[in-house]
């Protein structure tokens, strides 16, 4: 589904991405861990195509097309979706107008009939169970004035309307609650589907307790320094990361 | 000038006071960009223009309703057509009882005497340039009078239609709207336009709430492209009075709005909401000059602007708490959008405080569309253009959220839709 190879990528003129690498199937769910400054965001903008964000060098293949050639909205169209780690205030826009507009145009992209509107309130009341996403929040502007659990759910729930391929999810568990917390793994858990891939990236192992990843990846200033199954979370947690720099002190130099 | 084609002219007193007004507006000429008021506004293309004194056609051009319709908006209207009373368009049966609505046209040829105080006064002072030329020329408008504890409802409506005519027009309006003690008066602006042309249009409005009167005002301006469009409105407030206006600015190649708000009598509120969308090379002026003199007065004002193309907005709010105005709270905040390098938006919020214990706070800021807020629309599937326009949408609608009914407020968001570039265009 997605092919990330050798991909360097500066930002503001420092290279953050050093040669990336990295491969996802549909139905797989990989973790991205690493230190601050390891470059973990700077993967998931680059992957929703965030302006700022220079390719020097490598490739993204996404279902055999150039991913990095696409707008942002053409890679949304195509089932990229991008859980912002600070999802974004939008006064004046309301939450269900936007979250319809975008499934429609999504949709209209694809060549699919677009949802009227009573078609797509009956898609928000199914998606909206299990959510604990009190339903008057779908009635206030964006994001606005939602608290920091309510913002992350809120992209948890965009992301079950939208029903993605591939589902990025940038440190969607940082500033939340326990409660919050599996809440949104429970949102994950079940969009969990052979058709669907996740990318979870993540500081801490806590998350990996209630969405347990296929596959875990250490990222280390600006690549993939070790992967492993999801033992290697554990490990992580247990040694921390200056436990990865010591046992691959000649690659990650390199 | 002409004055003789002016109605109800061979009465003395109305003859002088034109007169004098005339002679005022030929002293003193155009204001300049010396004069604070019209820092950012120059006229040097006004004067180079001619424009005629009538369009000969107005009061039998077909007019198609369409042109100045309004959803949900029925009842009471009068309608000028190149600054020309248009009886056949207008609807004046029916009045609601305590509301009495004439075109000032006829009102001097019926029984001028009574209009002798209005007219022979200065009656907006300070007088500028456009106000003199009003005085000397104006050749209609409308009298509104709301007797004291009437309740009217349905709003009234008052339309400056410019239509498409041989040559540029001038024209001269003066409005006269007065709310007796508890009344009340939904009232709705309308500048609309058929067709394109490039005629002067020159509006003075006098408004006078009287004891707990209350105005609920929407000034719409669609006006033409290519129109130059200079409105005074002079609102006066005597205690307890509330105006609440909205205004959307939308047309115009040159349009300059000066609203000057008089907070007279004790508790006398004013709440004030507008947006200007500019595109082309418009040029929109907006002065907003709220005076406190009553205690306990309040006045809240929030407007909002976008520009595009080569447009540029100007927006000076100014806020006077004059000497003996304790406890007035007065709040202002102006933001401003800005879509292309070559759009240009003044904003001067200007605050004196003359008196104690005032609440106050005024802001202004002038920026770009959130490119954060763009990226998340657009990650979501919104095309960039869909995503640009809906920022820039939610941007003005805090202006327009009070606008009732909704098919008004929804209509309002269409114009300002239809304004906006469809591309972000240098």
């Amino acid at each position: 589904m997605l092919k990330i190879d050798n991909l360097h990528v500066r930002v503001a003129g420092r290279e953050i991405l050093k040669g990336l690498s990295l491969q996802v199937n549909a139905g797989e769910v990989h973790a991205i861990m690493g230190p601050n400054g390891a470059g973990k965001s700077t993967l998931g903008n680059v992957l929703a195509g965030r302006g700022g964000y220079e390719v020097t060098q490598g490739s993204v293949a996404y279902g055999g097309r150039d991913l990095l050639q696409l707008e942002p909205e053409a890679r949304a169209a195509a089932g990229v979706f991008l859980a912002f780690q600070y999802p974004v205030e939008i006064p004046g826009v309301n939450n269900t107008y936007f979250l319809r507009a975008a499934l429609n145009a999504q949709r209209k992209a694809r060549g699919e009939a677009e949802l009227d509107s009573r078609e797509f309130l009956q898609l928000v009341r199914e998606k909206l169970k299990g959510m604990q996403l009190p339903p008057e929040l779908m009635n206030r502007a964006v994001n606005e004035g939602f608290s920091g659990g309510e913002k992350k759910r809120n992209e948890i729930f965009q992301m079950a309307v939208l029903e993605p391929k591939l589902a990025i999810l940038d440190e969607t568990d940082s500033g939340l609650d326990i409660d919050a917390l599996k809440q949104v793994a429970e949102g994950v858990n079940a969009l969990r589907d052979p058709k669907r891939a996740f990318i979870l990236i993540t500081h801490y192992q806590r998350l990996l307790d209630y969405i347990v990843p296929d596959f875990v990846h250490v990222l280390a200033d600006g690549r993939v320094v070790e992967s492993g199954g999801a033992h290697l979370a554990q490990e992580l947690e247990a040694h921390g990361y200056a436990w990865v720099r010591e046992r691959k002190p000649a690659e990650a130099a390199a | 000038m002409r004055a003789a084609a002016l109605p109800a002219s061979g009465i003395g007193w109305l003859d002088a006071a034109r007169h004098e007004a005339m002679q005022a507006f030929l002293s003193a000429g155009l204001p300049d960009t010396r004069n604070e008021l019209w820092k950012y506004t120059a006229l040097r293309a006004l004067e180079q223009r001619g424009y005629s004194a009538r369009d000969e056609s107005a009061s039998t051009r077909m007019i198609d309703e369409g042109t100045f319709a309004l959803p949900d908006i029925e009842g009471t209207r009068l309608v000028f057509v190149n600054g020309v009373f248009r009886a056949d368009l207008s609807r004046l049966d029916d009045l609601p009882q305590g509301l009495s609505v004439q075109p000032l046209s006829r009102a001097l040829v019926e029984n001028p005497e009574p209009l002798r105080f209005l007219l022979s006064r200065h009656a907006t002072e300070p007088r500028d340039s456009f106000a003199s030329l009003n005085a000397a020329l104006a050749s209609d408008g409308v009298l509104v009078r709301v007797a004291p504890a009437a309740q009217i409802e349905a709003p009234l409506r008052i339309v400056h239609l410019g239509a498409q005519a041989e040559a540029a027009i001038a024209c001269h309006a003066r409005n006269f709207v007065e709310l007796g003690e508890g009344a009340c008066l939904r009232l709705i602006e309308h500048y609309a336009a058929l067709g394109e042309h490039a005629h002067f249009t020159n509006i003075a409005c006098e408004y006078v709430l009287q004891k707990s009167a209350r105005i609920d005002l929407l000034a719409l301006q669609d006006s033409a492209v290519g129109a130059a469009l200079f409105r005074r409105s002079d609102f006066h407030l005597h205690e307890d009075a509330q105006l609440e206006l909205h205004a959307l600015e939308l047309g115009g190649a040159l349009a300059r709005h000066e609203l000057r708000i008089a907070l007279d009598g004790d508790r006398s509120r004013a709440q004030t909401r507008g947006a200007f969308a500019l595109r082309g090379r418009q040029h929109v002026d907006t002065e907003l000059l709220i005076e406190h003199h009553g205690r306990d007065t309040a006045s809240d004002s929030l407007w909002r602007g976008v520009a595009d193309g080569r447009a540029r907005g100007v927006f000076h709010g100014a806020i006077t708490v004059h000497p003996g105005a304790d406890g007035a709270d007065a709040q202002l905040s102006n933001k401003n959008l800005l879509l292309s390098e070559g759009a240009e938006i003044d904003t001067r919020p200007a605050l004196e405080i003359h008196a104690d214990e005032v609440k106050a706070a005024h802001g202004a800021t002038i920026g770009q569309l959130d490119e954060h807020a763009l990226f998340y629309l657009r990650s979501r599937g919104l095309p960039a253009e869909t995503a640009r326009i809906l920022l820039v949408r939610a941007f003005c609608a805090v202006a327009l959220s009070g606008v009732e009914p909704q098919a008004l407020r929804e209509h309002c968001d269409a114009l300002l839709l239809a304004h906006l570039p469809r591309e972000n265009a240098q």
